[in-house]
């Protein structure tokens, strides 16, 4: 008999780890991933395997070199900051500039705290936000795809970024979107024109309810973020349905559900408890408005995710879990 | 009406419970046993035999060593060889009582017959005393003694009592065996526990896994038509089976912070426990056998087995083949909360519930990584604390915020460690916070006590 | 222009004067007195806030220092007597110089010794490992071996020797502010004297079990012989429930005990020459032989 294994109770465990609720989190991607793909081509094809293996390698790098620690690439976090950072890039994105996010998102935002579990901020949206500061012009004009490998087209700007331009024009939202021909039916299945992970609505809410049913994550935040925008934008809209654009042209565009099932629910940036996520889901939605509707910049959800990760500490601290037998 | 359970937390392991069409079988007397004297929550009980006496099935060999002890009764006949310390399970020196076995013979007046006696002795003291006599304590796990539960502090008053059927720890199928097999005299019990504690309802709670036990036991009080006694159905959960969940499941009510179940009406009992107050009452048979499941997927055999206090746990696997090479982990108990035997030579003790083998695949925990703030141990907290916070301040000893995050409170369940995806052994670190905060109060409630002591004089 | 600068400079003059004035009287009203002593104790403290004193840091100790009425309770272990020279000198008192201290681990069951008899998957921490059972060798009093007193040494004095399994104390780091001694829950760690050029002599085992009982579990235990006890020339060691312990005061560092103990847990460091046992056994056996002569004689007179 080969020596026994004594330790404290509990003697089992269950089947989740790290990396079993990141594979989970991939696989919840893949519908999103593959609409990219296939709408924009080998270029999307490329900017995903650039910020995928550069992420993986810059991890790796640090945790050998810098912090001399065992490597953690195998509990595929840093597969999950890739994938969500190129879904944020529009297809267009250079190789180099992709690399420049990575190493944004992870060196700065992810490993300068400590690696997985101390960082402050969505290492993703931080990539994202620092390109979209630094680099203007690739981050907001997009050319419109020709599918599978098809040549690039006409040069254009997202619904929200045309309505912004327009609106500063004087013209009243009605006139714009008319012009455009935006239509809400295209927006669910290939919303052209944007970050990658943006084409496809139903892609994005379908891995949001595989993650749901897994119990990975729980729906609150995001049904919170869903909900606030909707009724932000009903207010503001019933108003003036001139100057400001409705619930459902809000809810589908601008990167809303990528950010609100995917990056709002990172579990090492958002609060823990049922009512903190429902204060950071409320916060999340009334800033993205708010810089929608009265920012420069055209978009909000990624500085509105940003914004509320920094108050997560607080959140965390102020609401606590109802405990057993006591007010 | 949706089957009942508690309100916060909780988890869902699979149950495993292969051992589960196993017949009761009384194990082959062991050629000899070993008595422990602390086998109850309490003072330890004090020895009143010498090595050279021979002693009789039921016959006193230890007596109570305080108000929270209990008797110890001899679980053979035959001659007491020593009385010293002994490694027990976690290989620490206790006093044990060794017995040589010759023969089976029982002390006169014990009735060892299987008639089932229902009518009911009228006189409560006397039943409570009955249930003192006879060494009776929780079998559900904390093995404190019976006799102390159904003499509440006066001012309490009881609404229900609860039978605890859930058990819903894996593996452990002895409390579903009895309620199969033994369901009667567990119904009588349990009218007992309900008479003493005041006429008042008594509820057997039974988890929905185990529907035959649910459907018997109903038949039995239809049957023996005790009116004051219905089974509730509860759902399937871990750890529905600790006293606080169980309360909140079957009555809605919570146990406040330190509190007592009485606190809220609620006395519980055990299946097991109702089993040896029926025989102590009717049978005056006391505590010195139980039923062990003796099972694991490595385990060549699976078992119900009516036990011998004091039987070594080698006699037990020995019986049953042996313990197997790939056996990894033997555990006194369920996989979430029994201990791990550090001591194979050790023997039962009257809580031991059951001696389950668990492979190095099963058991070997995963090397810690770094919490990722996923929230699921606060979630699966039925105390509604939060373990990955309750870790932190563990290490850094910080005893005044682990009180004031309630560690004292933590039921040791292991739903947090079980459920964590980090592997951080959360319940190891936050097991020694309790014990700070838990210090801390007590030494806060002497220090009052002898304030107010003091301001007497 | 000239304006505009003339009225900025006149503003931001005006707004310091009052803030300035502003903080002065909030500094005046809500003035802490304090014993200016206090700080001029902390600055010649070691300033490591170890705790090894018995205070929170080293301003505890220099704040308890200052209040009482001298400085029998209050001694800094890390600073020693030069500190506590300085300490009595800022404060006016006498200071009792005490010998110089080191930790000593009275363990030497190594994995060799001691064989494991399970192992242990729980968190690495001797505090949860000992509330949880005896420990993975045979004996209950031994080194459980988490390094609880590495993790609680804050001078890096302490490591785990990977080979024997137990911890080792660097005799230059050690402060004896006795932090190992606390956090160990089989209370192994003792802090004695250093002893001449850091001679000296313990017994290296804590185990309390009967002789045949402690041998079966480690071979380097105590068992209790009293072997030792009947050697010593000096009554420096007292036989306390199976194992001998070496009073340090008393000790005269002759290895005579060390020499005799049949397991080899009777430990003598920083001497400058190996111990030859043969030769001290023979010198014992010598003196024997005189006293038993000399008792002969004396019988005969």
């Amino acid at each position: 008999m080969s020596k026994m294994i004594v330790s404290p109770s509990p003697h089992i465990h269950s089947k989740d780890s790290t990396r079993s609720l990141m594979l989970d989190v991939v696989i919840a991607l893949m519908p999103a991933v593959l609409c990219s793909f296939v709408f924009y081509g080998w270029r999307e094809i490329l900017v995903m395997a650039v910020s995928v293996v550069s992420c993986l390698l810059l991890e790796w790098a640090i945790t050998r070199f810098l912090l001399k620690k065992p490597s953690t690439l195998c509990d595929l976090s840093a597969v999950v900051t890739g994938i969500l950072l190129a879904l944020n890039l529009p297809y267009t994105t250079p190789w180099w500039v992709v690399f420049i996010g990575a190493v944004v998102a992870i060196g700065v935002a992810k490993m300068t705290f400590g690696g997985l579990g101390q960082n402050i901020w969505n290492p993703a949206l931080v990539g994202r936000v620092f390109l979209l500061v630094s680099f203007p012009t690739y981050m907001t004009t997009w050319s419109m795809p020709q599918g599978l490998f098809g040549a690039d087209a006409i040069t254009g700007a997202t619904p929200l970024g045309v309505i912004n331009e327009g609106l500063m024009g004087g013209a009243s939202v009605k006139d714009i979107m008319a012009q455009h021909g935006y239509d809400y039916g295209q927006m669910l299945f290939a919303n052209l024109g944007g970050s990658a992970g943006e084409v496809c609505a139903i892609a994005l809410l379908l891995g949001f309810v595989y993650l749901c049913c897994r119990r990975v994550i729980k729906p609150w935040i995001t049904l919170t973020i869903f909900a606030t925008v909707a009724l932000t934008a009903l207010i503001f809209w019933g108003v003036n349905p001139d100057r400001f654009t409705g619930p459902v042209f809000n809810l589908l565009t601008g990167g809303l559900i990528l950010g609100a099932c995917f990056m709002a629910t990172d579990y090492v940036t958002s609060p823990m408890s049922v009512w903190g996520g429902v204060i950071f889901g409320v916060g999340i939605g009334f800033l993205t408005m708010m810089i929608r509707y009265f920012g420069s910049y055209p978009e909000g959800v990624s500085f509105a995710i940003l914004i509320m990760n920094s108050f997560v500490p607080l959140i965390n601290r102020a609401f606590h879990q109802k405990k057993f037998g006591r007010k | 009406m949706s089957k009942r359970s508690f309100a916060i937390g909780g988890v869902h392991p699979h149950d495993n419970k292969i051992a589960r069409d196993c017949r009761i079988e009384a194990l082959p007397l062991p050629p000899t046993v070993y008595l422990s004297v602390a086998q109850h929550i309490g003072a330890p009980s004090v020895p009143v035999v010498a090595p050279g006496d021979k002693v009789k099935v039921g016959q006193v060999i230890a007596e109570p060593g305080g108000f929270v002890s209990a008797y110890i009764h001899s679980s053979v006949s035959g001659t007491v060889k020593s009385v010293g310390p002994r490694a027990d399970l976690a290989g620490r020196p206790v006093t044990h009582i060794e017995i040589a076995v010759e023969g089976d013979e029982w002390l006169e007046g014990i009735d060892t017959t299987d008639t089932l006696v229902t009518e009911i002795p009228a006189d409560n003291k006397a039943i409570i005393e009955k249930v003192r006599q006879a060494g009776v304590v929780g079998l559900g796990g904390a093995t404190f003694p019976t006799h102390v539960k159904l003499s509440p502090p006066p001012g309490s008053k009881c609404e229900r009592v609860i039978i605890n059927g859930c058990e819903c720890e894996p593996y452990l199928t002895s409390d579903f065996r009895v309620l199969l097999e033994k369901g009667e005299q567990v119904v009588v019990g349990a009218a007992i526990l309900s008479q003493v504690m005041g006429n008042v309802p008594c509820t057997i709670a039974i988890e929905e896994n185990k529907p035959e036990a649910i459907a018997h036991i109903r038949e039995v009080i239809a049957k023996l038509g005790f009116g004051c006694v219905d089974v509730m159905e509860l759902k399937m959960r871990y750890p529905q089976g600790s006293e606080k969940q169980l309360i909140d499941a079957v009555m809605h009510r919570q146990v406040g912070s330190g509190g007592l179940p009485i606190s809220v009406g609620a006395v519980v009992q055990n299946v097991g426990t109702a089993l040896a107050v029926y025989d102590a009452v009717q049978k005056n048979k006391p505590l010195v056998d139980n039923v062990i499941t003796v099972t694991g997927e490595c385990f060549p055999k699976q078992a119900n087995l009516q036990v011998r206090v004091g039987t070594p746990f080698t006699y037990i696997a020995d019986c049953l083949g042996g313990v197997p090479a790939d056996a990894a982990k033997a555990i006194s108990g369920g996989p979430m909360m029994g201990k791990a035997i550090a001591n194979l030579e050790a023997s039962t003790v009257k809580g031991t519930s059951a001696l389950l083998f668990l492979s190095e695949k099963q058991t070997r925990r995963a090397p810690e990584t770094a919490c990722i703030r996923c929230g699921k141990c606060a979630d699966a907290c039925p105390m509604g604390l939060e373990p990955f916070l309750l870790q932190k301040l563990s290490r850094s000893q910080d005893v005044e915020a682990l009180e004031a995050n309630a560690a004292q409170d933590c039921i040791e369940c292991g739903c947090c460690l079980f459920s964590c995806p980090a592997h951080i052994p959360l319940l190891d670190i936050i097991r020694t916070g309790k014990g700070l905060a838990l210090g801390a109060i007590r030494a806060r409630a002497a220090a009052a006590k002898a304030a107010a002591e003091a301001a007497k004089k | 222009m000239t304006n505009t600068i003339i009225w900025t400079i006149a503003i931001i003059t005006v707004l310091g004067v009052l803030l300035a004035l502003v903080l002065f009287l909030v500094a005046k009203k809500f003035r802490v007195e304090e014993d200016p002593r206090i700080d001029e104790v902390e600055k010649v403290m070691p300033g490591a806030n170890c705790g090894g004193c018995g205070f929170a840091g080293c301003r505890a100790f220099a704040e308890a220092a200052v209040k009482a009425p001298n400085l029998d309770d209050n001694y800094c272990p890390v600073g020693g007597n030069d500190v506590m020279a300085k300490v009595a000198a800022i404060l006016g008192y006498e200071v009792k110089a005490k010998a110089p201290q080191v930790a000593v681990v009275r363990c030497n069951g190594t994995c060799e010794a001691r064989p494991r008899l399970n192992e242990y998957d729980g968190f690495a921490s001797c505090a949860v490992k000992a509330a949880l059972y005896s420990g993975d060798t045979g004996c209950s009093y031994g080194c459980l071996g988490c390094g609880d007193c590495v993790a609680a040494c804050s001078f890096g004095a302490l490591s785990m020797d990977p080979a024997t399994g137990l911890p080792v104390v660097d005799e230059e780091k050690c402060t004896a502010c006795g932090a190992c001694a606390k956090a160990c829950p089989k209370r192994i760690i003792e802090l004695r004297p250093k002893g001449p050029r850091g001679m000296r002599e313990y017994v290296s085992c804590v185990n309390r079990d009967k002789g045949p009982v402690a041998k079966r579990a480690c071979a380097n235990a105590c068992i209790g012989c009293g072997l030792c006890a009947k050697t010593c020339t000096h009554e420096a060691i007292v036989m306390e429930g199976n194992i001998a312990y070496i009073d340090p005061a008393k000790c005269k560092l002759c290895r005579e005990c060390e020499a005799v103990c049949p397991t080899g847990a009777i430990h003598g460091v920083n001497f400058p020459k190996p111990l030859d046992k043969d030769a001290v056994k023979a010198r014992i056996a010598e003196r024997k032989k005189k006293a038993a002569e000399a008792a002969k004689e004396a019988a005969h007179e």
